[in-house]
C-alpha cells in the first residue's frame, strides 16, 4: 500500500507536533523517520494511525483519504517501544486480540495465532504473560500481534529502543528481514541513524515538526541538503568548520585559522558568491599525512578498528578515524591531509547546503 | 579452617534471627486482637463470661447459650437484613459502575467543562451528608412524585436511599478511579484501538483489568459504607419494611434495654459477616498486582 501524507500538521495550542509533512511512499517501501527526541516522529505517526487526528493536512492510504477512518479500519499493525501488552494476556491472547475482535473461529485463530508464533520463535511461550518474558520476547510478541492481522502498513515507534545493544542489532536485522519477506509498507521512527540507514529504502529526517528531507541513506550520507542532516546522519559525526573560500586565477581555496586547502573546482564554483562558509568533513575523510594541517592531539578514543582522535588546531576541534597501529599519544603533534573532494559545504545563516 | 566455618555457622545464626524477628514481632503484636474476636465470639455464645471463657450462675465454666442470638428469629431481621444487602450491593454496582465509566472519561478525553468538572466533584466531596438532609429530603420528594420510578426510588424506599448514597459516594469514587486510570499507560489504549477494538471494548477488557485491585477497593469500601449506612436511612425510611440492618438494631436495642454486653457482641458479630464474605471475594482481586506489562520505557 502507498502511503501519502500532504501538509500535515498536528498542533496544541501553541504547541507544534508536526508542522507541513509532505511525503510519499511506495508501495512495500520501508521508510524510516528519522530525527532527535521531540521533533514530531511519533506525532506524525500516530496521525498515520489514526489515533490523533491531524490539525491540517491529509493522509492517503493508495490515494484514499483516511483522515477520518477510524485506526480500527486502517488496516494498520503497530508495533511501540513501551510494547504495549495486555499484562492480563497471555502471549496466545495477546497475539490472538486482533482476530478475535475480527471474531475469527476458534479453531482458525488458534492455527493462526501459532504459527505468527512460531515465525517469531516464541511458539513455546504462548502460557507466559507479558511479565514473565524478557525485553527481546516481549518485542517478539508486539511484532506478532501486530503482524497477525496481515494489515497492509506497518508501523514501529522505536521499537528497539529498550533493547541491549546486541539484541538490538539481531532484532533489527530480523525486522528487515521479516519486511522484506512479507513486503509490507512500513513506517519505522527511530532516533538512532545507524538504524533508519541500515534498514531503511528511504529516510524521512525531521527536525522541530518540519520535514527536512526524504532520501535512500547514501545519499542522505553524501549530498545532505541541510547542515542539520549532515551532522545527524554518519558515525562518528560530521566535523564543521567556519572558514572562507577565495578564488584565485581558477583555483579555489579553503582558509581558515591555521587551515589552508585546495578545493576542486566543481565544489568552489558554488560557493562563488558567498566566501564565509561551513566546512563540514567526516572523520574518514581527514587522515595523517606528512604534509598538512598541523593539530595537537587533545583526546584519544579507541574504537576498535580505528582511533577516534579529538584533534585540536588552534581553536579548532576536529575529529579523526586513524589507525591505531600509528601509535598517535595524547598532545603528539599530528599532520592531517583534508580530503576535500567530498567536503560539504553550508550557508551559515540558512543553513542549507550549497552544493545540493 | 574451624575459625572459619565457626564465623560462617555465627552468621548463619544471626541470619535466622534476623529473618525471624519480624514474624515475632508481628505475632506477638497480633496476639491481643485475636484475643479480642475469640472473646467476642465466645461471648455471642454464653450468659457472661469471665477473661476469654464462658462462666454460668453459680461461676463455674460452662453455661453456654444461643439466647444471644435470639434476635435471628424475629422475622424483621431477615428484611431489613435484605434491605441492607442492597443498599450495599447497590452503592458497589452504582458507585463502580459510574466512577469507573466517569473516572475514565476524565482521565482520557478532552471534553469542554472537564476542568470545571474535576474541581466540582472535588468541591462536592467536601458537603457532609448532614449539611444536605434537607435538600436530598426535597429531592426524593420530588422523584416520589414521579410515576413509577417515584414507586422505586422516592422518599421512604430502599431504592431512594441507594440513590443517596451513590452520589454521595461518587465524587470520591470518581476521583479514584480517575487516579487509577491516569496510570496506565496510553500505549497499551492505542494498540488495543489499532488491534479493532472500539473505546468502549479497550475500556472493558483492556483497560478495566488492569485496574481490577483498585476496582476492588472501592468495591469494599462500598459495601462497608453501604451496609453499615446510618444516617441516610435512618432520615429517609419510615418503619422496618425499608429500613436497614444498623436502624433497625439500634431501635431495637433501644426497645429491649438493658442489653446486655453478650447480646450486643452477637449484633456486632452478625453484622460483620458480610461484610467478611465480601472481602473474601474480592481478595484476590485486591490483592492481585500485575508485575507490569513491559519493561522500562514509558
Ligand atoms: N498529546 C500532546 N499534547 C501536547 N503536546 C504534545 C503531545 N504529544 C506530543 N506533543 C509535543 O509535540 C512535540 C513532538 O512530540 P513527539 O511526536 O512525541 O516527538 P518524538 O516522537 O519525535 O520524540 C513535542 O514537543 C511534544 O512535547
Ligand atoms: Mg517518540
Amino acid at each position: 500500500m502507498k502511503v501519502e501524507l500532504t501538509n500535515l500538521t498536528k498542533r496544541w495550542g501553541d504547541v507544534v507536533g508536526a508542522e507541513g509533512i509532505d511525503l510519499s511512499t511506495k508501495d512495500g517501501e520501508f521508510v524510516a523517520f528519522l530525527g532527535p527526541s521531540g521533533c514530531g516522529k511519533t506525532t506524525t505517526l500516530l496521525m498515520i494511525a489514526g489515533i490523533y487526528k491531524p490539525t491540517v493536512g491529509e493522509i492517503l492510504f493508495d490515494d484514499r483519504v483516511v483522515n477520518t477512518v477510524p485506526p480500527k479500519d486502517r488496516n494498520i499493525g503497530m508495533v511501540f517501544q513501551s510494547y504495549a501488552l495486555y499484562p492480563h494476556m497471555t502471549v496466545f491472547q495477546n497475539i490472538g486480540y486482533p482476530l478475535k475482535l475480527q471474531k475469527v473461529p476458534k479453531d482458525e485463530l488458534q492455527k493462526h495465532v501459532q504459527r505468527v508464533a512460531d515465525m517469531m520463535g516464541i511458539g513455546h511461550l504462548m502460557d507466559r504473560k507479558p511479565a514473565q518474558l524478557s525485553g527481546g520476547q516481549q518485542q517478539r510478541v508486539a511484532l506478532g500481534r501486530a503482524l497477525i492481522k496481515e494489515p497492509q502498513l506497518l508501523l514501529f515507534d522505536e521499537p528497539l529502543s529498550n533493547l541491549d545493544a546486541r539484541l538490538r542489532l539481531s532484532m533489527r536485522s530480523e525486522i528487515k528481514r521479516l519486511q522484506m519477506d512479507l513486503g509490507i509498507t512500513s513506517i519505522y521512527v527511530t532516533h538512532d541513524q545507524i538504524e533508519a540507514m541500515t534498514m531503511a529504502d528511504r529516510v524521512a529526517v525531521m527536525k522541530d515538526g518540519h520535514l527536512q528531507a526524504f532520501a535512500p541513506p547514501d545519499e542522505l550520507y553524501d549530498h545532505p541538503k541541510t547542515l542539520f542532516i549532515a551532522g545527524f546522519v554518519g558515525n562518528p559525526p560530521m566535523n564543521f568548520i567556519e572558514v572562507e573560500v577565495k578564488q584565485e586565477n581558477g583555483s579555489y581555496q579553503v582558509l581558515g585559522p591555521g587551515i589552508h586547502l585546495d578545493l576542486p573546482a566543481d565544489r568552489g564554483e558554488k560557493v562563488a558568491r558567498s566566501s564565509k562558509v561551513i566546512m563540514g568533513i567526516r572523520p574518514e575523510d581527514i587522515s595523517l599525512a606528512d604534509t598538512g594541517v598541523k593539530g595537537e592531539v587533545y583526546l584519544i578514543e579507541p574504537l576498535g578498528r580505528d582511533d577516534l582522535l579529538d584533534v585540536r588546531i588552534g581553536e579548532t576541534a576536529v575529529r579523526v578515524l586513524a589507525d591505531p597501529a600509528l601509535g598517535v599519544r595524547m598532545r603528539d603533534t599530528v599532520t592531517l591531509h583534508f580530503n576535500t573532494d567530498t567536503a560539504q559545504l553550508f550557508d551559515p545563516d540558512t543553513e542549507q547546503s550549497l552544493l545540493w | 579452617m574451624t575459625t572459619r566455618f565457626e564465623t560462617e555457622q555465627k552468621s548463619g545464626l544471626l541470619q535466622r534471627i534476623l529473618t525471624a524477628l519480624p514474624y515475632v514481632v508481628l505475632t506477638i503484636s497480633i496476639v491481643p486482637i485475636i484475643i479480642g474476636f475469640v472473646w467476642i465470639i465466645v461471648a455471642t455464645f454464653s450468659y457472661r463470661t469471665q477473661g476469654i471463657l464462658p462462666i454460668n450462675a453459680q461461676g463455674k465454666i460452662g453455661g453456654l447459650t444461643l439466647q444471644n442470638w435470639t434476635f435471628l428469629l424475629d422475622a424483621k431481621i431477615w428484611r431489613v437484613t435484605f434491605n441492607s444487602a442492597m443498599i450495599a450491593l447497590g452503592m458497589v454496582v452504582g458507585v463502580g459502575f459510574l466512577s469507573s465509566l466517569t473516572g475514565y472519561a476524565l482521565s482520557r478525553m478532552n471534553f469542554r467543562g472537564r476542568k470545571t468538572f474535576l474541581g466540582m466533584t472535588l468541591v462536592l466531596h467536601a458537603f457532609r451528608p448532614e449539611l444536605l438532609l434537607i435538600a436530598i429530603f426535597q429531592v426524593l420528594l420530588f422523584i416520589a412524585g414521579i410515576p413509577i420510578a417515584g414507586k422505586a426510588f422516592g422518599f421512604n424506599t430502599v431504592g431512594g436511599v441507594a440513590i443517596v448514597m451513590v452520589s454521595l459516594e461518587l465524587p470520591l469514587g470518581i476521583w479514584l478511579m480517575k487516579g487509577f486510570f491516569d496510570n496506565i499507560s496510553w500505549d497499551m489504549e492505542r494498540a488495543a484501538l489499532i488491534d479493532g477494538a472500539s473505546r468502549f471494548r479497550v475500556w472493558w477488557e483492556i483497560i478495566l483489568p488492569q485496574i481490577k485491585p483498585g476496582i476492588a477497593a472501592l468495591a469494599i469500601f462500598n459495601f462497608i459504607s453501604g451496609w453499615n449506612a446510618y444516617l441516610i436511612p435512618y432520615t429517609f425510611t419510615i418503619g422496618t419494611k425499608v429500613s436497614n440492618l444498623s436502624v433497625f438494631l439500634n431501635q431495637f436495642s433501644s426497645d429491649t434495654s438493658p442489653m446486655g454486653w453478650n447480646q450486643v457482641a452477637a449484633v456486632g458479630l452478625f453484622q460483620l459477616i458480610p461484610i467478611l464474605i465480601f472481602f473474601i471475594f474480592t481478595q484476590e482481586a485486591l490483592l492481585n498486582i500485575y508485575g507490569g506489562g513491559t519493561k522500562g520505557g514509558a
